[in-house]
């Protein structure tokens, strides 16, 4: 028997009912059609899937193992490399990094190496009883300022190994952007529960409502005796596009939209945070934070959604399931189209109309690509007279986001890039002695594996400023 | 968690609670501001601190019950517990090398403009006071401005106590006659503020305002706070939370970020209406 050419399909909610509910839309693989998916895998010799992994999972390996159906095997093989496996599994783009590599890529469909990492994940939240082994003590105490990807990651790898790890957060959840972002119909919430308790039983204390730079500073808490600091406090200040009428009401930064609706759980029956709920929604921006504005709108009740995105298909940032989801669900994208203008209600002969100072709706103008930019995307640039007037009820601006210039205000000695980012070395260390850094803070608004593998590294830097582990 | 020490009804409609916060209590200076939620899954709230003491670890807040979250926090009683509070938020003012100043307050605002008089008072700064109330029944600290104060004035708007009228009036008859202020701070209702903007510019005294746009999580990640300053001629978008709350009053546009509060005033009705439904069915039962 040949190879199955296509990817085993990841059973789904109906669009048709996911768009009108928070429920998650992947439902995952059972056993018996992910170890049909895992005998896709040719095992070839130089593996080069793990080099498109940004933290290395051992991939052919944990597949091998899940053929063999040894479920708890592959899951060990998992975690050595990363921390968040239910979590990687579900939001990482996988199609631009293990599976891009895939040498039945080449001919056929990659293996469906995400969907096999979240079956493991599954596998093992859903049967594993066995309490977590604290390990012993060595003695050293590191603060984490921030509990998203990256912060989770370096703790846990610290805690494993010994530490003495406190994390701070300045919300009141744990989990960063994998719960105010990431919505429950991609990531639930659950899920992020379950790791976070997961390091709570590692010994990691998490301290919520601690904002470092204000309650405490990065020096008070070495004064504290902590000997190392990782910041992994995200991404930040939400941009918006500098046009007329982005003040008025009912235009939302994604970053505002997505916490009202996740972390003040807007989403639920009976909230106690107000949100834009119906009528027509505009979402601005083509990555994931995009479509995740988009899809929880539709799922909040809009009458209909569109995406507004610059540049064309082919350039759209966004992991391309969720494309796809967003494109099944109804959402509407209009492409190389960008605003220029967003205008209010003003009824001159009623100052307090209720509807005044809202918004009525948006002006866009058609897109062209021009040459490639410095990075490679084609330049798009506006076309003459093609300007266009839409009705809308919301906007939404997911056009990304700049640092929060907090830690550097309030952390003396650290420096930072000409867009705010934090300077580290390879190693994640920043410009002050015992302080690392990584994920969004650095690099800016990325993915929440690229932040994963800066803790991972950070963690193995402080492991060695202390002579600790391999 | 965290406990009430103390709870003191200022009128029939201020409360003032006592928290205790000992690490914001440690930082906290005035014009800062704390975030704090009444029970799991409430709203964020952003209060003004009014008073931080760092023997006791604890900050106070004043508050007038407008809203289903204040009415709730009205509720609580001492000793018992509020489920989050964090902070010192935002940049505290700046009281230091003003020789003369004016400190206008308006209602519940005044709860912030006190501290801040008594910064600029206890950094040798000459201090007038004007504070403005509805009326006689919702006056809040006037003793306590008097002391801090050396010149004082206290407004309402009935004329049931002090001078009758708003807290523009004294400001603009000093001003008129001669009188020159380094600074003058305001904080209050934004149309209050907005007036006082108005009634000082011909003079060009600077005026500090203290903004209270609507906020989640008041660290910067949500824009939602984000006011508009006219710098000449450039709109320029800041967020309230991180790059205030005080501004430049000559600089904010008022008219939108008084609109910009208005956003919810439907769903916000409803929620305190459904809120006092429930308060009066638990007292029936």
């Amino acid at each position: 028997m040949g190879i199955e050419p296509k990817k085993h399909d990841m059973p789904t909610q109906s669009p048709v009912l996911r768009s009108r509910n928070f429920e998650e839309v992947a439902l995952g693989y059972e056993a018996k059609t992910a170890v049909a998916e895992a005998e896709r895998c040719l095992n070839c010799k130089n593996q080069p899937c793990v080099s498109g992994c940004p933290v290395h999972i051992r991939i052919p390996d944990f597949i091998a193992q899940l053929k063999a159906q040894n479920y708890e095997d592959a899951y060990r093989i998992i975690t050595e490399s990363s921390s968040l496996p239910a979590v990687c599994g579900r939001v990482c783009p996988q199609e631009s990094q293990c599976e891009s590599k895939c040498t039945l890529g080449i001919k056929f469909e990659p293996v469906a190496i995400g969907r096999l990492e979240r079956f493991v994940a599954d596998y093992h939240n859903a049967n594993d009883s066995a309490p977590v082994e604290k390990p012993a003590p060595n003695g050293h105490k590191v603060a984490v300022i921030g509990s998203g990807p990256s912060g989770l990651t370096c703790a846990g790898d610290l805690a494993r190994n010994g530490f003495e790890v406190t994390v701070y957060e300045a919300l009141h959840t744990a989990g960063g952007v994998l719960v105010y972002g990431i919505p429950e119909f991609r990531l639930p919430k659950r899920i992020v529960a379950k790791e976070i308790e997961g390091l709570k039983a590692l010994g990691v204390k998490i301290e919520t409502n601690m904002i470092i730079g204000r309650t405490l500073t990065v020096d008070e808490l070495f004064a504290d005796g902590f000997e190392a600091v990782f910041i992994g406090t995200g991404a930040g200040l939400p941009n918006f596009m500098g046009i007329p009428g982005e003040n008025y009401k009912g235009v939302y930064s994604a970053n505002e939209y997505l916490t009202r609706s996740n972390l003040m759980k807007a989403y639920l029956d009976n909230p106690v945070t107000p949100i834009m709920k119906h009528g027509k929604v505009a979402v601005v921006g083509g990555g994931n934070v995009a479509m995740d504005a988009a899809r929880t709108a539709l799922r909040l009740g809009a009458e209909k959604v569109s995406i507004i995105y610059r540049r064309s298909m082919e350039e759209l940032p966004a992991r391309k399931e969720e494309v796809e989801h967003a494109m099944e669900e109804g959402v509407e994208f209009l492409l190389l189209t960008n605003p220029v203008e967003i205008f209010g209600f003003h009824n001159p002969d009623v100052p307090r109309d209720e509807r005044n100072g809202f918004v009525r709706s948006i002006r866009c103008v058609k897109m062209a690509l021009g040459e490639p930019d410095e990075r490679g995307r084609r330049r798009p640039s506006p076309v003459a007279g093609s300007e266009f007037e839409m009705p809308v009820d919301t906007v939404i601006i997911a056009i990304g986001t700049s640092p929060n210039p907090l830690m550097k205000n309030t952390t003396e000695g650290l420096t930072v890039n000409a867009r705010g980012g934090i300077v580290v070395t390879e190693d994640g260390l920043t410009s002050r002695e015992h302080v690392y850094a990584g994920g969004d803070a650095v690099t800016g608004a990325a993915t929440v594996i690229s932040a994963m593998g800066a803790g991972k590294t950070a963690a193995k830097a402080i492991m060695r400023q202390f002579g600790i582990g391999e | 968690m965290y406990r009430i020490l103390n709870r003191k009804e200022l009128n029939r409609t201020v409360t003032m609670l006592e928290i205790e916060a000992p690490a914001v209590a440690k930082k906290a200076k005035a014009g800062q501001f704390i975030i704090l939620r009444v029970d799991e899954d409430g709203e964020r709230v952003p209060f003004t601190i009014y008073r931080a003491d760092q023997s006791r670890g604890s900050v106070s807040i004043i508050f007038q019950v407008l809203g289903a979250t204040t009415k709730k926090l009205d509720q609580k009683r001492t000793g018992e517990y509020i489920c989050d509070f964090a902070g010192p938020l935002g940049i505290a003012t700046n009281t230091e090398g003003k020789r003369k100043v004016c400190v206008i307050g308006g209602g519940v605002g005044c709860a912030i403009a006190l501290p801040i008089a008594r910064a600029f008072k206890a950094n040798g700064a000459h201090v007038t006071s004007i504070i403005g109330f509805r009326s006689r029944d919702l006056i809040i600290l006037k003793d306590e401005f008097k002391e801090c104060s050396d010149t004082f004035h206290i407004m309402t708007d009935d004329g049931s106590f002090g001078e009758h009228g708003n807290v523009c009036m004294p400001l603009v008859k000093m001003l008129g006659a001669g009188e020159q202020f380094d600074e003058i701070m305001t904080v209050g209702p934004m149309m209050m503020m907005k007036f006082v903007v108005e009634a000082a510019r011909p003079y060009h005294t600077p005026v500090t305002v203290s903004m209270n746009p609507i906020m989640i999580d008041g660290t910067g990640m949500c824009g939602g706070c984000r006011v508009t300053l006219n710098r000449g001629g450039e709109r320029i978008t800041k967020f309230a939370c991180v790059d205030g709350p005080d501004f430049n009053g000559y600089e904010i546009d008022f008219d939108e970020a008084i609109s910009r509060n208005r956003m919810y005033v439907d769903f916000e009705r409803r929620e305190y209406e459904n809120t006092c439904n429930l308060l009066r069915k638990r007292e029936e039962l």
